[in-house]
C-alpha cells in the first residue's frame, strides 16, 4: 500500500512538471509579449527596463529555472499585468470560486447521473428507459455554453426563477452549476445503466433473491458497488473537464473564477499567471486522479494495488 | 408430504417460438428426504427448480400448475413478500458455480448474515457469532479470520462451504441443490456431497439434489426423478431404479455411464441422437425419435406418469413399453 502511494506520488510529481515545463516554453513561444500593449511607443529603455523587472532580458533556460525554482518553493511569481499582485494571491482570491462551481456541478453530476442510469437499468426497455437515455444522448452531446445559454433563457427570462448571473447568493451557483454538470450527468447515467444492468444479470444476484432479500436490499446492496466502478473511474476525468468546462461557463455567467482569470491572462499574455494556473490545474487533477485509484482499490476487494498486504 | 407439485408448467415466449423448459412435473417430497432429478443438460432442471423458488420472471414466463404446494402453502399463489419470507428461510437453494454465486464486493460474514438479519430478526452481533459457527460447522477452518474474508480469497471447495452454511442458516425445511458439484473437482465433490448429508442427517433438511451425474445421485438419494424435455419420464427408490430402470431413457443414462470395464482412452458412450428442441416437441413421446424399443403408439400419444406394475416399491414410469428383461429391438 505504501509503496503503491509513494509510486504514484513520484509520478504525479513527473507529471505535473512535465506538464509545467511544456506549458512554460509554449508560452514563451508564442508571439506577443506581457507588455505589448502597455508599451507601445515606449522608448527602448523603458522597454529593457520592464523586461528585467520580470527576468525576460536573461536567456529562456535561466528564466525557466529562476520560475521552476520559485515553483518548487510555492512562489508562482509576479503577475506581469496585475501590478503588484502576486499569482499566489490571485489564485488564492478566484479559486475557491472556481472550486465551489465546480463541486456543486460534480455533485449535480453524481446525483443526477446515477439516480436516472438505476432507474433506467431497472425499466429497461421500456418507455422510462427509453425516455431517459435519449436525453442522456441529447445531453451528451450538447456542449455546456449551449445548456447555459438556453437555461438562462427559460429559467431567468421566462421563468424568473433565478437571478441572472453574478456571484452573490447561492442560487447564482445552481444555473452555472446545472448547465455544468448536465453533460456529466448524462454520461454517468449512462455509464450507470450499463454497469448496473451487467451487475443484476450476475449470479451472486440471484443468490441474493433466493435469501429473500427485496428488490430494493439487492440494488443498494448488492447491486449498486460494482455498478459504480465504471462511474468511480470516470469521475477523475470528469472532474478535469468540468474544471475546463467552468472557463466558458464563468466568462457567460460573469463569475470571478480562475478560469475567467485564466482566459483573460492567456490573451494578454500574462504569463506567470497562465503558467501558475496549469501546475494548480493539473496538480489538483493528478491529485484527484490519485484519490480515484485509490478509492477503486476500497470499492472492489478484488484489487490490490501491490501484491501483498 | 413437505412439497407436493402437480402439473407444473414454465414455458419461455421467444422469436423462435414456445420454449416448453418445464412442461409438466409432478414431484413430492417428504420431510427430510433426499430426492435426486437427473436428465441431460437442457432438460429443465434449473427452471424448475428456479421456478419453485418463485425466481423466474413472469412475464415474460408463464408459468402455471395444479398446485405448487410447500409446508401446506400453495407458492404459485403466494404474493411476493410471501415468497421473500419464504425463500432464504424456509426454502433456501444452492446453485452450480460457487466462483460466481457470492457476491465479491462484500465479505463472507456480510454474506452470512444477511438471511440471519432479515428472516430471523437477529441483532448483527448475534448474526456474526451465528455465522461464526455456521461457517465452523462447514468445516471452514479458521472461522473468525475467515468472517472477514472476500470470496476471493477462497476456493472453490470453501465458496461452496460457505454458500452451504449460508443456504442453511435459518434451517430450511428443504434445500434446494442445483448441480452443487459439477464445477468442483472429485475430492472436493465429495466432501461437498458429504456435508449435504451431514446436515440433512443432523437438521432433518430434505434436500433436492440435482444433476446430471448418476453416480452423484445414486450415492446421494433415497429416490430419483428422472426428467427429459421439461417432464418427467421415470421415478422411483434409487436401488431399484437403478437396478432395472423402466424406462428407455434411463437405461440409456445408465450405460453411458463410464465404467472401469470401458476400454481406456475410449469416447464416453453417449446417448445417440439429438436432444429434443423444446420449441418443437415431437407428437407422442419426447423420446421417441431416440427410442430403440419405439412402437407406433409412442408416437400419437404422450404416455402419461403411471404406477409400474409387480414391483413392491413405488415406482412410475411414463412409458407404454415393457423394457424390463428386455433388449432393444426385441
Ligand atoms: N429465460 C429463458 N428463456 C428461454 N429459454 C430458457 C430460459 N431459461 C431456460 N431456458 C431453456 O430451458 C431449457 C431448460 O434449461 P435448464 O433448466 O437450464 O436445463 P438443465 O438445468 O436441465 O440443464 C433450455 O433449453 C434452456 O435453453
Ligand atoms: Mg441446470
Amino acid at each position: 500500500m505504501i509503496r503503491f502511494v509513494f509510486g504514484r506520488l513520484i509520478s504525479v510529481i513527473l507529471t505535473i512538471w512535465f506538464v509545467a515545463t511544456l506549458s512554460f516554453f509554449l508560452i514563451r513561444l508564442a508571439p506577443g509579449n506581457p507588455f505589448a500593449n502597455e508599451l507601445r511607443g515606449a522608448t527602448p529603455e523603458v522597454t529593457e527596463a520592464k523586461k528585467r523587472e520580470y527576468h525576460l532580458d536573461l536567456p529562456l533556460r535561466e528564466q525557466y529555472w529562476i520560475w521552476l525554482r520559485g515553483v518548487v518553493t510555492g512562489d508562482l511569481g509576479p503577475s506581469m499585468k496585475y501590478r503588484g499582485k502576486t499569482v499566489n494571491e490571485i489564485i488564492r482570491q478566484t479559486f475557491p470560486t472556481s472550486i465551489a462551481l465546480g463541486s456543486v456541478a460534480m455533485v449535480f453530476a453524481v446525483v443526477l447521473g446515477m439516480m436516472t442510469g438505476v432507474i433506467a437499468a431497472l425499466k429497461k426497455n421500456t418507455p422510462i428507459d427509453y425516455g431517459l437515455m435519449a436525453v442522456a444522448v441529447f445531453g451528451i452531446s450538447l456542449p455546456s455554453f449551449i445548456l447555459a445559454t438556453l437555461g438562462i433563457v427559460v429559467l431567468v427570462f421566462w421563468a424568473r426563477l433565478f437571478p441572472l448571473a453574478g456571484w452573490e447568493t447561492y442560487s447564482n451557483v445552481l444555473l452555472p452549476g446545472l448547465a455544468l454538470s448536465l453533460p456529466f450527468a448524462a454520461k454517468i447515467s449512462r455509464l450507470t445503466r450499463v454497469g448496473m444492468i451487467e451487475i443484476l444479470g450476475e449470479d451472486f444476484i440471484r443468490t441474493a433473491h433466493a435469501k429473500g432479500l427485496s428488490e430494493r436490499q439487492i440494488v443498494i446492496k448488492h447491486a449498486l458497488r460494482g455498478a459504480m466502478l465504471p462511474v468511480v473511474s470516470y469521475l477523475g476525468p470528469a472532474f478535469a473537464l468540468i474544471l475546463t468546462g467552468s472557463l466558458v461557463i464563468e466568462k457567460i455567467f460573469f463569475i470571478p473564477g480562475l478560469g475567467t482569470i485564466f482566459v483573460q491572462a492567456a490573451t494578454n499574455r500574462d504569463y506567470n499567471v497562465v503558467l501558475g494556473t496549469v501546475v494548480v490545474f493539473s496538480s489538483l487533477l493528478c491529485f484527484f486522479n490519485f484519490v480515484v485509484d485509490l478509492s477503486y482499490t476500497f470499492l472492489d476487494p478484488r484489487v490490490k494495488p501491490v501484491s501483498g498486504r | 408430504m413437505l412439497l407436493d407439485v402437480k402439473n407444473l408448467k414454465t414455458h419461455f415466449p421467444t422469436q423462435t417460438g414456445l420454449v416448453r423448459a418445464v412442461n409438466g412435473i409432478d414431484l413430492q417430497v417428504r420431510e427430510g428426504a433426499a430426492v435426486g432429478i437427473v436428465g441431460e443438460s437442457g432438460s429443465g432442471k434449473s427452471v424448475l427448480s428456479m421456478t419453485m423458488m418463485g425466481l423466474v420472471p413472469s412475464p415474460p414466463a408463464i408459468i402455471s400448475a395444479d398446485q405448487v404446494q410447500f409446508e401446506g402453502k400453495d407458492l404459485l399463489k403466494a404474493t411476493a413478500s410471501e415468497m421473500r419470507q419464504i425463500r432464504g428461510n424456509r426454502l433456501a437453494m444452492i446453485f452450480q458455480d460457487p466462483m460466481t454465486s457470492l457476491n465479491p464486493f462484500l465479505t463472507i460474514g456480510d454474506q452470512l448474515s444477511e438471511p440471519l438479519l432479515i428472516h430471523k430478526n437477529l441483532t448483527s452481533s448475534q448474526a456474526k457469532k451465528r455465522v461464526i459457527e455456521l461457517l465452523a460447522s462447514v468445516g471452514i477452518p479458521d472461522p473468525v479470520a475467515r468472517y472477514r474474508s472476500y470470496p476471493h480469497e477462497f476456493s472453490g471447495g470453501m465458496r461452496q462451504r460457505a454458500m452451504v452454511a449460508m443456504a442453511v442458516a435459518c434451517g430450511p425445511a428443504l434445500l434446494i441443490a442445483d448441480e452443487p458439484t459439477t464445477a468442483l473437482d472429485v475430492t472436493i465433490q465429495a466432501q461437498i456431497l458429504e456435508l449435504m448429508q451431514s446436515i440433512r442427517q443432523n437438521e432433518g433438511t430434505a434436500v433436492i439434489l440435482i444433476t446430471h451425474d448418476m453416480g452423484v445421485a445414486a450415492g446421494f438419494c433415497d429416490e430419483i426423478y428422472v426428467m427429459y424435455a421439461g417432464r418427467v419420464v421415470e421415478r422411483g427408490p434409487t436401488e431399484r431404479l437403478f437396478a432395472e430402470p423402466t424406462h428407455p431413457y434411463t437405461k440409456a443414462l445408465l450405460s453411458s455411464v463410464p465404467r472401469l470395464d470401458d476400454p481406456p482412452g475410449g469416447r464416453f458412450r453417449t446417448i445417440p441422437g439429438q436432444p429434443p428442441d423444446l420449441t418443437n416437441l415431437p407428437v407422442g413421446c419426447a423420446f421417441s425419435p431416440r427410442c430403440p424399443y419405439v412402437i407406433d403408439t409412442c408416437r400419437k400419444e404422450v404416455p402419461p406418469l403411471t404406477t409400474v406394475p409387480g414391483e413392491s416399491v413405488a415406482r412410475e414410469k411414463a412409458c407404454f413399453v415393457e423394457i424390463r428383461g428386455k433388449e432393444a429391438g426385441q
